[in-house]
């Protein structure tokens, strides 16, 4: 990627603490393009109305403004116009399949298998909802290197699975799952297969029909667009099953005392007035990513993992967590270093303008197969540089002169 | 950096009233979901006075040094005193201001105190 991005990013022109910004936590949220602010502003500098509602000039433009990013959102991850859901982020289109399709679809000791790997969005909607439900949730379990456990799937496939949830990518370790082919396995039995793509959709092509699944879900936020809008995609008969999760305005086709019938899908989902501003800024989010493409975008946060991923090697006191190497992983990376509470190596990162998240990254069942109570975890986006690694590295030979008391 | 001077590095490499009070009378358990810690406090009280206070677990430096220095503190002192204490007297044990995100680690401990003296084993 070209250095000359990062001025695409107002962001970088910021100083944290006295130091230029390194920042790596792009998998909590990328920092946003001046392209995108400038749509998302402009729609509510020019044509804010609220769409699908208007007969006016402002409304029909705020109408086409937003299927026009269905479209595009439809193209950018292969699925058709009338699947696509707008949703606040993720967690609403997981929620979405919890809530809408998953208790029509599921019987009381119908199993749903859930991946050890989830993040808590894509974990105790299945835990919760299976408990109401009486429906029998079962975890996969992550085995060395922090890949799934490929053998207890299969052996536990049967008739009575009729949901996986899986990742596309872990947001702790950054393990890919190898997915088509757990998708081929669980249709074999018959069950569905819900992937959480939101540590995906920035770094790499995500096509729903090379991946086979039945429902997908990301946000914008971690795409480079803004925070508080998000997709789901769902094949259309399984959308069709599923029950509206909201109820309210735009979303009916006609109401009467008696009863409501509802509009079809996506629009039978998406009641109340929608974040237009933020759709707006998706669809600019993805015309951004497209003036790369994925194949730059991918080789190059490959390469940035893989010199991370040999410096951090060579650090002696560094325990990384997740797979070992570049191959079946994303652009995050876990580690500890040894006697250093994760939060005093974030903090002792911040005070030189390294951002990095702590913590436990909404995995706790994670954490608590890995047997730490949390990690440091960094994560990169097309923005950041080898420089940033550099920063990163004597960053941690910082904290661990400080805590080695020299 | 500012934060981690000697004083709370010294607490976090050497913890004072660090482990688990034989005979304790009171005993709180407190955890941070925020990072994973948790603290274990038992405490021996004798007539409204604090014979003995420690703390167990695991947590960073800004919550082993807080613990420690409060702990520390308090041996001899009354059950009385520490219903009195605040927040902010705990905070300013550790002698430099942490940021609002680190409140909570520095607090956990304080807060499995008040927990502990609150009920009886």
């Amino acid at each position: 990627m070209p250095v000359s991005i990062r001025r695409q990013f107002p962001i970088f022109t910021r100083r944290i603490h006295g130091n230029p910004l390194t920042y790596l936590d792009s998998a909590a949220t990328t920092q946003k393009p001046a392209a995108v602010l400038s749509a998302v502003d402009d729609f509510y500098q020019r044509h804010c109305a609220n769409p699908r509602r208007g007969l006016h000039q402002l409304g029909v433009e705020a109408t086409a403004m937003v299927e026009d990013v269905r479209q595009e959102v439809a193209a950018f991850i292969g699925g058709r116009p009338e699947e696509i859901v707008f949703t606040s982020g993720t967690t609403a289109g997981i929620n979405l399949v919890a809530y809408g399709w998953a208790p029509l679809a599921l019987r009381a000791g119908d199993t749903v298998l859930v991946s050890l790997l989830e993040h808590h969005s894509n974990f105790v909607p299945w835990q919760q909802l299976g408990a109401l439900h009486r429906w029998r949730v079962q975890f996969i379990p992550v085995g060395a290197g922090g890949q799934l456990d490929a053998r207890w799937f299969s052996a536990h496939l049967h008739r009575r699975v009729k949901l996986v949830c899986v990742t596309h990518t872990s947001n702790a370790l950054g393990t890919q799952p190898p997915l088509p082919a757990m998708v081929r396995a669980a249709h074999r039995v018959g069950a569905r297969v819900l992937v959480d793509a939101a540590q995906a959709v920035a770094h790499q092509r995500i096509d729903v029909q090379r991946l086979d699944c039945d429902f997908l879900a990301f946000s914008g936020h971690k795409m480079y667009g803004p925070m508080g809008v998000g997709v789901l995609w769902g094949r259309t008969e399984l959308l069709r099953q599923s029950r509206p999760f909201h109820y309210g305005g735009e979303m009916i086709r006609e109401v009467r005392r008696q009863g409501t019938t509802f509009a079809d899908p996506p629009a039978k989902f998406e009641a109340g007035t929608q974040n237009a501003g933020g759709i707006v800024g998706l669809g600019a989010a993805i015309a951004w990513i497209k003036q790369f493409g994925f194949s730059r975008i991918a080789r190059h946060e490959r390469q940035l993992t893989a010199y991370a991923l040999r410096r951090l090697s060579v650090l002696p006191g560094v325990v990384r967590y997740g797979p070992s190497g570049v191959i079946g992983r994303g652009p995050v990376i876990s580690f500890n270093v040894r006697g250093v509470h994760a939060h005093d190596v974030a903090q002792i990162l911040d005070s030189l303008g390294v951002a990095v998240r702590a913590g436990h990254h909404c995995a706790m069942p994670l954490m608590e197969l890995l047997q730490v109570p949390s990690t440091v975890r960094v994560s990169f986006g097309a923005y950041n540089t080898k420089e940033d690694v550099d920063r990163l590295i004597r960053g941690l030979k910082e904290v661990q002169r400080i805590f080695s008391g020299k | 950096m500012d934060l981690y001077r000697e004083k709370i590095l010294d607490h976090y490499r050497n913890p004072r009233q660090y482990g688990k009070v034989a005979g304790a009378t009171h005993r709180a358990v407190r955890s941070n979901p925020v990072c994973g810690d948790e603290v274990t406090l038992t405490a021996r009280v004798r007539r409204g006075t604090i014979v003995d206070v420690r703390f167990s677990g695991r947590g960073c430096a800004i919550s082993t040094a807080a613990n420690s220095l409060l702990l520390e503190s308090l041996v001899g002192t009354t059950v009385a005193h520490v219903r009195q204490l605040q927040p902010a007297a705990v905070l300013k044990l550790l002698g430099v201001p942490i940021g609002p995100a680190r409140h909570h680690c520095a607090l956990l401990g304080f807060e499995a105190l008040r927990e502990a003296l609150a009920t009886r084993t």
